[in-house]
């Protein structure tokens, strides 16, 4: 029996080693031992050639390029962990409540199919600066324009001879004005296409009572008419705001007429100035510039929330799919408040699942590359950096092997406590994993 | 719980009434069908929201460049005479773009092949072998699952350039197999440990090797976590941008690279990326669409990766 037992363990071992050698050994030599090496050569010279000490790790933390890197690694392993976590929650408490989960589950499960460039590809179209062509700044500038509509003449402006102001406000101003005395607004720097459709020839307002006048585009194609002056072929500003100001005080406020002319008829007197509103004339509102170099982490951030939402929801949709339904149901029974018991009851049950899922993020965020150098342009690439792009930027594009190095290792040291969890978690659940 | 409620009814002597959760007020009865109405166009408007990108990708890569640097991809919606395949047949009479498709089948195939084949004999080996030092081996592979491969790539990109292939598809596929076979370990062995013993013990009583042991009674009953593995090892693989950008000179380079090539000159060239990136993402959304358990499976179990 013995003799058989011993048998049996040294064929055990021999198998084991013919079994185990060819991943043992592309291991060591690919991973392991390249580890080691990436050590070593981070404390050695750009060129490798001398030893450095900790020089590298100097540098790294005060070049303001790898600065800027460690920066926005930690906005990202902030910020995006939480978001996903609980985006995933929210999205998971909400399929546990409506039919039809399943193409809504696809969806959001979706983007984890696709590569990173196919995310960086795709979000390039939502993020386009151009809101003829970006959805998302098609979409703000929708909403926008619905609550406060654009300005009619944008950019319209005055000769510099008309004796027209030119507020510091942009707002464009003529003065004094008498009472029954028509006053000349022409306008200039309004193209063709700005015209609202129902702009018809200009004309000079008549004489009446009150304040009155006409606001035009005083410019005639191919040259020719008067400065100043209403010519014919030239054509009338329709819908332009104007105020009546005495002494500094808004006394009345009008729009004119399809020919550009408008009237107060009640005025009396004089000292009026007439003011067209800067309202007329501000550049409409186009949308944010995403991809530049103030909102580009933000913008990355989010496309990474729309790849990695789903992973959370699933995971937490498990999770939530073993809580107990006595519970919920009888603090339903007591009268609590679907956020009550979200955040009484469900939250402190999936906290375990929550810690799963926000750890593993903060991993996978941590070596952040793909979406990096493809979302950000080239423009933004310097704002947008991050550790895992600058080691590969230092290594692959300025050769300096030693920095990039000791990026490697700093990448390395930080997902390091992720590596103990796990090893920790395997050692506690060691019955669990295997189901013995 | 749930046990007595149902049975309690039947027992109930003629002419009580059943007590139950009292009968909610028509206010609370507005409250709920008002949540409701908002949970459905919540679940809708995050639908749309998540689908849009995607779309957007699909319809751009139908439009011409002239249309997709004039408009939106969402006024093709409108006028759907926007539509061609233009792009796509151009697309595939453009040499380098069909050979790094190509590439990308030539990486990824043996990349998978190799770890789920190597992966499961050290699996195996680990699960069900007995040898000094194998749970610590066990421990240091697991640990190895999230190295980042920044820590590897310069040390591998010599030893590459000293054997000869660095910048060959043999190097790229190489370095995916190192990385890639921590997680097939663990995932596999941790598969196996399920196996009952007794069927195992069977099959060696019977005069197996365990090379048999291994191919006739383990492998056979390891579909789904092979399966599992493999595609998520594929995606992996299929995806990689970084690893390619290392290891890969032009010629030998996956489509993942050509397309950030392309990115350069984004709006110029979307008529090259867009059909580009659809059809690099759209193999693994078959795979996604036709093996949706095993996908969300591998997927979960390698997002520690």
């Amino acid at each position: 029996m013995r003799t058989m037992v011993g048998r049996r363990a040294r064929l055990d071992r021999r198998t084991a080693a013919l079994f185990l050698a060819p991943a043992l050994l592309i291991v060591c030599l690919l991973v392991a031992y390249p580890i080691v090496q990436t050590f070593w050569m981070s404390l050695h010279s750009a060129d490798g050639s001398r030893f450095v000490g900790l020089a590298n790790y100097v540098d790294m933390f005060t070049s303001p390029d790898t600065r800027t890197a460690i920066t926005n690694n930690a906005i990202w392993v902030v910020v995006a962990p939480t978001v996903v976590t609980v985006l995933g929650l929210m999205f998971a408490v909400l399929t546990e409540r409506v039919r039809l989960v399943n193409a809504f589950r696809m969806a959001l499960f979706m983007p984890m199919a696709i590569s990173f460039l196919a995310a960086g590809v795709s979000f390039r179209l939502v993020y386009d600066e151009d809101p003829n062509r970006g959805l998302l700044n098609a979409m703000m500038v929708a909403v926008h324009d619905t609550f406060r509509p654009p300005a009619p003449y944008p950019g319209a402006t005055v000769r510099e001879d008309s004796g027209l102001l030119k507020g510091a406000d942009g707002a464009i101003i003529a003065g004094p004005v008498q009472a029954g005395e028509p006053v000349s607004l022409p306008l200039v720097g309004i193209p063709v296409a700005h015209l609202p459709k129902d702009a018809a020839a200009a004309a000079a307002a008549p004489a009446g009572p009150g304040v009155r006048g006409t606001v035009w585009r005083d410019f005639l194609r191919g040259g020719g008419g008067t400065p100043g002056a209403v010519d014919a072929g030239e054509v009338g500003l329709p819908g332009v705001t104007v105020q009546v100001l005495r002494g500094g005080e808004v006394v009345a406020e009008t729009r004119t007429d399809q020919h550009g002319r408008f009237a107060v008829p009640e005025l009396a007197g004089g000292g009026y100035s007439v003011r067209l509103a800067a309202g007329n004339f501000t550049e409409p509102f186009r949308g944010l510039t995403w991809l530049g170099p103030g909102l580009v982490t933000p913008a990355l951030i989010g496309s990474y929330i729309w790849v990695w939402a789903g992973f959370a929801m699933v995971v937490i949709s498990a999770g939530l799919s073993s809580i107990p339904r006595e519970a919920v149901e009888s603090a339903r029974i007591d009268g609590a408040s679907e956020w009550q018991i979200l955040r009484r009851i469900t939250v402190p049950l999936v906290r375990p699942v929550l810690i799963v899922v926000a750890v593993t993020l903060v991993i996978n965020v941590l070596k952040v590359f793909d979406l990096v150098l493809v979302l950000a342009p080239e423009s933004a690439q310097a704002e947008a950096n991050v550790l895992g792009l600058e080691m590969y930027h230092a290594s692959f594009t300025q050769l300096n092997t030693g920095l990039g190095s000791a990026l490697a290792v700093l990448l390395f040291l930080l997902v390091l406590p992720g590596m103990a969890w796990r090893a920790w978690l395997l050692r506690r659940n060691g019955r669990g994993w295997d189901g013995r | 719980m749930t046990f007595v409620t149902t049975e309690v009814p039947k027992l109930r002597p003629a002419g009580t009434v059943p007590i139950g959760p009292p009968k909610p007020s028509l206010g609370s009865r507005l409250t709920r069908r008002l949540a409701e109405l908002v949970t459905r166009v919540v679940v809708l408007g995050v639908t749309a929201v998540w689908l849009f990108p995607t779309l957007g990708l699909a319809i751009a890569s139908l439009r011409t460049a002239a249309d997709n640097s004039a408009t939106g991809w969402w006024t093709a919606l409108a006028r759907p005479s926007q539509f061609t395949i233009d792009n796509y047949v151009a697309l595939l009479s453009n040499q380098s773009i069909v050979r790094s498709l190509w590439n990308t089948v030539l990486i990824t195939v043996p990349s998978t092949v190799l770890v789920v084949m190597i992966g499961a004999f050290a699996a195996y080996a680990l699960a069900w072998l007995e040898f000094p030092g194998r749970d610590w081996l066990f421990v240091a592979l697991v640990g190895l699952i999230v190295v980042p491969v920044q820590v590897a790539i310069i040390p591998n990109a010599r030893l590459f350039g000293a054997i000869g292939i660095y910048g060959h598809i043999a190097g790229v596929v190489a370095f995916h197999v190192a990385f890639g076979l921590p997680l097939a370990i663990f995932l596999l062995r941790n598969f196996f440990r399920v196996i009952p013993r007794d069927l195992l013990e069977a099959a060696r009583l019977d005069g197996g090797s365990e090379f048999a042991v291994f191919r006739r009674v383990v492998l056979p009953l390891s579909g789904p976590a092979l399966a599992s593995l493999a595609i998520f090892q594929f995606l992996w693989v299929w995806n990689d941008l970084l690893v390619a950008l290392v290891f890969a000179t032009s010629e030998n380079a996956p489509i993942t690279y050509a397309l950030r090539e392309q990115m350069r000159a984004f709006s110029s060239n979307l008529d090259v990326i867009g059909p580009g990136a659809f059809l690099s993402m759209s193999v693994p959304l078959v795979v996604f669409f036709a093996c949706q358990r095993y996908f969300v499976q591998g997927v979960l179990a390698g997002s520690t990766k």
